[in-house]
């Protein structure tokens, strides 16, 4: 396979994830909550990570940042980034590693800020932990940091619940860009937000993005959201890959059933009103085969031609 | 189009409508026991939902609507207004709290199926208490069993799953449960509060089509709470635009979300993620819209002669057809500014292009 080898832009992987295969053991029966997956991010790329509640995205960013907690264990494959082995890491290796080289937001990262300390001596606690600077010149960067994101630096002073939920998401997003990491992970930044909302923060995302150069790990269930972002994504279902290509490429031909129907499901804001149908419940993928190329850069895993979603007549409930 | 989506739309806004709101208002107190300060949660709200169809009310959090739908279900007592289902007024005929004949009239399906079903039953006991309780038992045991296992089909689930426990079911299989609940009772009009939410993106689709399906083939009106703009369009025959405890723009869907008047909708409109029109985003638009909406509620009157708005209270514009019943009510509209017909006072009249965002890219 050679999926690692394309990429949008620059060919230079930061990160390269080969074969990861993650388990959930358990005492009786264990779970592959990811399986055999690969995937490389380019410099200064957008890789999207599309899927439903379960699929493994956000076990694939917490073994990146190797968060992974009992009972889960990665039992086989490699996470190499920018040349250095991920998996083989020391503990004071991984404490640079994260949030130097590789910064994370979570789902609900606005309430991960504490709610006792002013949102300025959070940010300070970082420059003077990771980078070595001095509290005055902490502070005067922390300032900065806030401006970078359209926050008043007079917010410094404000503990988290003065702040709104998108202003805190905001500041957290400014805090993961601190240290200037080649990569952010976005593990659903604005799920819990209002749609103008989500728009503007994301819109001050790209504009990081291009500004610093980082690479972003972009995981979301919203696929029009997704390729508006994406330069690349790839969708998953319980675990496995089942395709990859460039955003535009999913968005105007998806190829694999189950991507048809995670497009299917978001109605279109203009044109006529066509019925759409979604997946239907109960069905399920089950042994899906290793991805193969279709088109040049485009991945699909095979999969049988009278798979249950083209079959619309089985369709309950679905619109006539 | 497929013929189904077309056909409620022309029988709607014949006759009484199914639940009418008329100036509903509500405030609620805020401050200590003594204050007398209070915070106005909603504000002169009209809406009608006419027999089989369906409305959706849009708007962010915190711009009411769910208080809005909790007033209507009487789970808070309004502050002012009225509301009317099938002409009769409810809040004076039960006085003080909702009577069986209301919740018989009108059912609630709400946003989390996962905490809307005791997890201690089986779906059977769900509905048997609905039917019970409403007094739409069957006259034998088997009558009875005959209409769950017909309820469960309409909602598009295996008869069989009446013996589970809402743990064995998917999100999407409990939001089924939920609507057979509120289905179990006949109602006339079904409030759903954010339904689809919580489900995952591949099954709600399947949600919003049997509600639309119920629609079509049970006449059921209904009243869809979202801040899902999409699938306002998809579903619903006419949508409202709520801001700040005020509805400030409704229309028919299709209508309302192409021509947005309201720098509001507008907004809302132009912030929905789109691949069809990737790149539209401007932020110096988008600054603009903000102002914009920010002026909206409380301009003043501006001693424009052609301006129809009193100096307190902006009035309904019609916008565009009026077969498309689309208003907005706004101080910045200027009904005569734009041959099409929603541009707004702030801004330039624009040459060609229509004023809002999602127009420029929108492909025909």
């Amino acid at each position: 396979m050679t999926i690692s080898q394309v990429s949008f832009g620059t060919h230079e992987a930061v990160l390269e994830v080969k074969n990861l295969t993650v388990k959930y053991i358990g005492d009786a029966r264990s779970t592959t909550a990811v399986d055999h997956v690969s995937f490389s991010i380019g410099t200064g790329e957008v890789f999207g990570l599309a899927g439903e509640s379960g699929c493994g995205k956000s076990t694939i960013a917490n073994s990146i940042m190797r968060l992974l907690k009992e009972p889960a264990k990665i039992a086989g494959g490699s996470i190499s980034f920018g040349g250095k082995d991920v998996l083989a890491m020391s503990p004071e290796e991984l404490r640079r590693f994260r949030w130097q080289d590789v910064a994370m937001v979570f789902q609900s990262a606005m309430n991960s800020l504490n709610p006792v300390l002013t949102i300025g001596e959070q940010i300070v606690d970082i420059f003077t932990t990771h980078a070595g600077y001095s509290r005055k010149e902490s502070l005067r960067r922390a300032g900065e940091l806030l401006e970078l994101v359209r926050i008043d630096p007079a917010r410094l002073k404000s503990y988290p619940h003065q702040l709104s939920g998108g202003m805190r998401q905001r500041a957290v997003i400014a805090m993961a860009v601190a240290l200037k990491p080649s990569l952010l992970i976005l593990d659903e930044p604005t799920t819990a937000l209002d749609v103008v909302v989500q728009q503007e923060i994301m819109a001050q995302i790209k504009e990081l993005q291009r500004e610093l150069g980082f690479s972003v790990l972009f995981i979301t269930h919203d696929m029009s959201l997704m390729v508006e972002l994406s330069h690349r994504m790839a969708v998953m279902y319980g675990g496995r890959m089942v395709e990859t290509a460039k955003a535009q490429d999913v968005y105007a031909n998806p190829r694999h059933p189950y991507t048809q129907a995670l497009m299917g499901a978001f109605p279109p804001l203009t044109g006529p009103r066509v019925p759409l149908t979604g997946l239907p419940d109960g069905v399920k993928f089950r042994n899906i085969p290793d991805l193969a190329e279709v088109a040049p850069g485009h991945f699909v895993a095979p999969f049988e031609a009278d798979a249950p979603v083209i079959d619309s007549i089985n369709l309950e409930g679905a619109a006539r | 189009m497929s013929h189904s989506l077309m056909t409620s739309s022309a029988v709607s806004g014949t006759g009484t409508p199914a639940l009418e709101i008329r100036g509903l208002g509500k405030t609620f107190p805020i401050g200590g026991l003594f204050s007398r300060d209070s915070v106005r949660a909603l504000h002169g709200i009209d809406l009608s939902i006419g027999k089989g169809e369906i409305v959706a009310l849009v708007g962010e959090s915190g711009s009411g609507k769910s208080t809005l739908a909790r007033c209507v279900a009487r789970l808070e007592k309004p502050s002012s207004g009225e509301i009317l289902i099938d002409g009769v007024d409810v809040l004076k005929r039960d006085r003080f709290q909702a009577s069986r004949a209301f919740r018989s009239q009108l059912q609630m399906v709400f946003q989390d199926p996962f905490g809307s079903l005791n997890p201690a039953h089986r779906m059977d006991h769900f509905l048997r208490r609905s039917l019970a309780i409403h007094g739409r038992s069957g006259a034998s045991e088997r009558e009875t069993q005959r209409r769950l296992e017909e309820l469960m089909t309409t909602v598009g689930l295996q008869a069989d799953m009446l013996n589970s426990y809402p743990h064995e079911l998917s999100g999407g299989q409990r939001q089924r449960v939920a609507i057979a609940r509120a289905l179990a009772v006949e109602p006339q009009v079904i409030l759903a509060d954010e339904p689809t939410s919580m489900l995952d993106v591949s099954v709600r689709i399947g949600v919003l089509n049997l509600m639309r399906k119920l629609r079509d083939e049970q006449g059921i009106s209904m009243l869809y709470i979202t801040h899902d703009l999409a699938s306002a369009r998809y579903l619903a025959d006419r949508t409202a635009v709520m801001f700040a405890g005020e509805l400030v723009e409704e229309g028919e869907s299709l209508d309302l979300l192409a021509n947005p008047a309201h720098p509001y909708t507008q907004l809302l409109v132009s912030a929905v993620p789109d691949p069809a029109r990737a790149g539209s985003y401007d932020p110096v638009r988008r600054a603009e819209l903000r102002q914009a909406v920010m002026a909206s509620t409380h301009c003043t009157f501006q001693d424009d002669p052609n301006q129809a708005c009193s100096s307190e209270e902006p009035v309904r514009h019609q916008v565009g057809d009026p077969q498309n019943r689309h208003w907005v009510r706004c101080h910045l509209y200027r009904p005569w500014a734009a041959a099409g017909s929603h541009a707004l006072a702030s801004e330039p009249v624009p040459s060609s292009h229509p004023a809002s965002n999602a127009q420029e890219e929108a492909p025909a």
